[in-house]
């Protein structure tokens, strides 16, 4: 507490007492743009939840007399679909199926990929070849095609979408683990670990994976917008969501014949896709500065 | 320079064999009976057990797999069960339409990309930089078939000029209007790439510029061009590994872009596969183009290494 009368020059000590959590927010809160982001995905986030409470109109209950009406009718703020649908209650709950499909994906491959890229990173040798090129294999497919293909395979669905996105992200997840446990691996701290008798277990536990969540977690923060679009894609492509459930992918399929009658409608989804992604991608940019994690 | 090609070249045969594996199994992952859209409905068990055999289903996986392995490297890759065509005349023409979109699509992205990165790191943290990385995160975080509507809302609805859909009448041909059909797909195919192109471009002239041997190019009295010539030298490996794999991503991720304008491609075909349960197609497209990336990924390497002596020695 005396220090703080006492001048500019031990201002230093106190800045290094602090957590190293409380100076990663300290920094993300000084990045208006980041914590804007954060600000309007948490918005988007509530409002999906909370949806039911918010006395919107049924997204279900088309009408055939009300179809395709403009942006700022009576009743129908931002306009109705192609069946005569509230765009703006079907655009609130369409953010719940697509942020669900676009952010579990990236959760699960997290958790999935940290314990293998951890795994063959700390075991090396014989596990670390085994799991690695068969990474190597998933790589060799591009991103977008990979989950074509599953998704193709399996069918539309929900639990599919889930599967096969998960599926795309453990690969790329799995590589940056690897690379950053291998490279923790060689510190002479974790051999004196080893020395004083630690268990592997014990080692990964206390002395790994403290240094590895970070990066693979700013790594997997930046996956969130793919996952997203890509989500959101396959829907497009209708094989991800089935109608009639509102997902921002799919309206702007159901929508695509709309855009000779009212392109503005048809425009909707995509841009709370695209506000969406843009979001998540700043608010990854802000969170890799703010945890000084380098590429 | 011989030995490094064999040592990759040695090193994509087991992925290349996964590869397969993973194509193969697509077919049977799918729920229900690869034969269902063929099938009559009211097929007896023997004439569904005949169409088995007739199809090789009724052996074990792994003698399946060596069967259809050991036809696709002859360039078979069985019938397409909708059509009853063989599908590697199917794949070979419709790769033909997406490599032509994906190289129209990259040469707008990679000199565009490029140079936006090139002007952010050099003038980094200035308004440029600011602008560029602006472009380039909203251009990454576009869906882009959403941007392929809007800019058929744009040019073909409002404004007429561009064709919505297709890719022109009969075969391709070096003329206005298949050309014309080429322009909205190509650019919104390569708004994700130039994004991408200029981030990685930044990101490395940045780093380049603050190296040592460049404040001493400098110190020697070099002007600013020269100096620009070393640093493209030590860019140029890392960019053009980048630019490899982001063609290879447009080759294998226009399927979504094909579909918004009926481009009769890759994609287009993967969709109706899907859609007709046509798994063998769907299976020899995938395997086409994920075995293209793969050599595509090889080549990128080697040309790396040519250019980069320090890629060689490690």
């Amino acid at each position: 507490m005396a220090n703080i009368s006492l001048g500019a020059e031990v201002v230093m000590p106190v800045e290094q007492r602090r957590g190293y959590w409380s100076s990663v927010v300290r920094r993300f809160l000084r990045n208006p743009v980041a914590v804007g982001c954060a600000v309007v995905l948490l918005a988007l986030i509530l409002a999906a939840i909370f949806a039911p409470y918010l006395d919107l109109a049924d997204p279900y209950k088309g009408s055939m007399i009300k179809r395709l009406r403009p942006l700022g009718t009576d009743g129908f703020p931002l306009g109705t679909d192609e069946q005569g649908r509230d765009m703006l209650a079907r655009l609130i709950y369409g953010g719940r199926l697509t942020l669900y499909i676009g952010l579990v994906p990236v959760v699960l491959a997290f958790f999935i990929g940290t314990a293998l890229g951890v795994t063959a990173g700390y075991a090396g040798g014989f596990v670390n070849t085994l799991i690695m090129r068969v990474v190597d294999i998933f790589f060799a497919f591009p991103s977008v095609l990979l989950a074509i293909a599953i998704s193709g395979a399996l069918g539309a669905g929900i639990i599919n979408s889930l599967v096969s996105l998960t599926i795309v992200f453990i690969p790329p997840i799995t590589r940056v683990a690897e690379s950053v446990t291998s490279s923790v691996r060689a510190l002479d701290y974790v051999d004196a670990a080893r020395a004083s008798g630690a268990g592997a277990f014990t080692i990964v536990r206390v002395h790994v994976l403290g240094n590895v969540l970070g990066p693979v977690f700013v790594y997997a923060t930046s996956l969130t917008s793919v996952c997203m679009i890509l989500a959101a894609g396959l829907s497009f492509l209708g094989i991800g969501v089935k109608p009639p459930e509102p997902e921002w992918g799919l309206m702007l399929n159901t929508l695509r014949t709309a855009i000779y009658i009212n392109p503005m409608i048809a425009a909707l989804p995509g841009i709370m896709i695209f506000i969406t992604s843009l979001c998540l991608n700043l608010l990854s940019d802000g969170l890799r500065s703010a945890m000084n994690v380098k590429d | 320079m011989l030995v490094y090609f064999l040592r990759r070249l040695l090193y994509v045969c087991p992925v290349a064999l996964g590869v397969s594996i993973i194509c193969f199994m697509l077919v049977h992952i799918a729920p229900g009976d690869p034969l269902t859209s063929v099938m009559a409905v009211d097929a007896t068990a023997q004439e569904q057990a005949a169409m088995r055999a007739a199809y090789g289903l009724d052996k074990p996986l792994p003698t399946q797999y060596a069967i259809w392995l050991g036809k696709a490297v002859q360039g078979d890759l069985g019938k397409s069960i909708a059509s009853g065509r063989p599908v590697a005349d199917e794949v070979g023409r419709a790769v033909k339409n997406s490599l032509m979109l994906a190289f129209a699509a990259s040469l707008l992205a990679f000199p565009i990309g490029t140079s936006l990165g090139f002007l952010a790191g050099y003038f980094r943290d200035s308004w440029v930089d600011r602008l560029v990385m602006s472009i380039a995160i909203a251009g990454v975080s576009l869906p882009n078939y959403w941007l392929g509507i809007v800019l058929v809302i744009i040019f073909s609805v409002t404004l007429g000029w561009l064709p919505a859909m297709g890719a022109g009448a009969g075969d391709w041909a070096w003329d206005l209007t298949h050309l014309s059909h080429l322009v909205l797909p190509a650019v919104t195919l390569a708004v994700v790439p130039i994004g991408i192109v200029a981030r990685t471009m930044r990101a490395l002239v940045g780093e380049i510029y603050s190296m040592d041997f460049v404040q001493a190019l400098y110190a020697k009295g070099l002007e600013p061009l020269d100096v620009l010539r070393h640093v493209i030298r030590n860019v140029a490996p890392t960019g053009l590994s980048v630019m490899g794999i982001q063609l290879g991503y447009l080759l294998g991720g226009s399927i979504l872009i094909e579909t918004v304008f009926n481009w009769p491609g890759t994609g287009f075909l993967l969709s109706s596969a899907i859609f007709q349960r046509d798994l063998p197609l769907l299976q020899g497209t995938i395997l086409v183009l994920a075995l293209f990336f793969v050599v595509l990924n090889l080549a990128v390497d080697v040309a790396q290494a040519a250019i980069d002596p320090r890629i060689k020695r490690s």
